[in-house]
């Protein structure tokens, strides 16, 4: 039997009917049209839809969408800001951090919160951060590469040197 | 990879969800973090007719210091009890283990009560809940009861509780030392990646008096056999020794001596053998160094 629930996603509220088996990435992925949480192994190992469930990265595939219920979400597309790529995501793309992008939304809302918190953190430390997220492609160096300058706070840019 | 149907419910109350768990018969399941059950209905590993939601119970999300013991709600995440000041001082063991816990995105999901009730003989908080000599709450139509966990883990993925039994707290007596003693404890796992299922591991909690002698040991078995294990045989080994590292190799050798790992393609049963026995020696030692350097 279907239910009503009430959700809010990226600042907006969305009112649906959703049978309960329905996954929290469908709803978010074919109720909502918020296409960039990505399905991976649909089953909590590969970490591609990761998304925040009241401020918490949490993995959308092993989640139902029921239990969203009242509750908070961002996805992917909320880190933008005003149409601009944020720190991470710029960093991402000068350091390589990517190449099919697949992968890359769940790093994405893995790391926010991690460069929000805004500590320096060693290899091995941002190793740790993103070890629930897999990727095919890059080998993860430019990955760490690029969450250690997203997280290197801006340097003044010196013009004595040529 | 999606789940069959099933009715949903999301009960406040523990007494509403004892209530919906009891009419809805043996096909009814507990729905907790879903780290481990949202997988098996992905995969129609399971089918239940009914999943009652626990996550909206208020009163499953505390943890509580009562008197002589920290009582942690069923629906406490892993990620609050690895970040809880209280758990850290009194059983930084199950710390410690927490980190092996998966990733960050699962145990802000997976909890204590979940873990327990799922009975999984891999996981690592079964196993510190063993050494630590912790009971489980458990709350039905019928009443409550307390089971110790020893006599809660029967098997892989079963435990004694009866179909409309909901764990509700998991209590962790204070550990209790002989004065003039240091307790160091510590948690080791192999997995060939980070966060997976560990091919084997061990842990110890060993006290050491004045004069270095050990006066009391727990041993630890991860993913030894069909449940979590501890080796009593082991801990008298270590027991009035000085825990020197030969001592320490004879005890791994004897805990892990009659195990039986179940062996997969990922590592058969006598590599998991060799795994757990080497993981429980570093635990003996690290544990051992701790205490020593009074670091618990």
């Amino acid at each position: 039997m279907k239910r009503d629930i009430e959700v809010e996603v990226n600042g907006n509220r969305y009112r649906r009917s959703v049978e309960p088996r329905m996954l929290l990435t469908d709803f978010i992925r074919h109720e909502l049209r918020l296409t960039g949480t990505h399905v991976g192994c649909e089953h909590g190992v590969c970490g591609a839809c990761t998304i925040h469930f009241d401020g918490e990265p949490v993995r959308a595939c092993v989640m139902l969408a029921v239990q969203a219920d009242g509750h908070s979400l961002r996805t992917v597309e909320s880190l933008a800001e005003d149409g601009q790529l944020n720190r991470l995501q710029r960093a991402f793309n000068e350091c390589h951090g990517l190449q099919c992008g697949f992968c890359t939304p769940g790093f994405l809302m893995t790391l926010q919160p991690v460069v929000d918190a805004g500590e320096q953190l060693s290899d091995g430390e941002i190793r740790d951060a993103i070890s629930g997220n897999l990727c095919r492609c890059t080998g993860y160096q430019q990955i760490v590469d690029a969450v250690s300058a997203a997280l290197t706070p801006p340097q003044p840019e010196d013009h004595a040197t040529s | 990879m999606k789940p069959p149907a099933f009715e949903y419910e999301a009960p406040s109350t523990v007494e509403d969800a004892a209530q919906l768990l009891a009419d809805g018969g043996d096909d009814a399941k507990l729905l907790a973090g879903g780290q481990s059950l949202i997988p098996l209905l992905n995969l129609r590993f399971a089918a239940p007719s009914l999943l009652v939601d626990l996550n909206g119970v208020a009163e499953l999300a505390h943890i509580h210091d009562a008197a002589g013991e920290l009582r942690i709600g069923a629906l406490v995440r892993h990620s609050t009890v690895a970040g809880h000041a209280l758990v850290a001082e009194r059983h930084p063991l199950l710390t410690e283990a927490l980190g092996y816990v998966a990733h960050p995105q699962i145990r802000n999901r997976g909890t204590i009560g979940g873990t327990t009730a799922h009975s999984d003989p891999a996981a690592e908080v079964p196993v510190v809940l063993l050494m630590s000599d912790a009971r489980v709450v458990a709350r039905s139509t019928r009443g409550q009861r307390e089971v110790a966990v020893d006599d809660l883990f029967v098997s892989i993925f079963t435990t004694s509780l009866e179909p409309d039994e909901i764990i509700t707290e998991v209590i962790i007596p204070d550990r209790h030392s002989e004065p003039g003693t240091i307790t160091g404890a510590s948690f080791q796992e192999f997995a060939r990646r980070h966060g997976d299922y560990a091919i084997g591991g061990g842990a110890a909690i060993v006290e050491l008096d004045a004069e270095g002698v050990c006066r009391s040991a727990r041993v630890g078995l991860l993913g030894a056999g069909m449940r979590p294990e501890e080796s009593k045989a082991a801990a008298a080994v270590l027991e009035n020794s000085t825990l020197a590292e030969d001592t320490v190799r004879e005890a791994a050798r004897v805990a892990t001596a009659d195990i039986s790992p179940l062996g997969n393609v990922h590592g058969d049963v006598q590599y998991r053998r060799d795994v757990i026995r080497e993981m429980t020696f570093r635990a003996v030692m690290t544990a051992a160094n701790k205490a020593k350097a009074g670091t618990a």
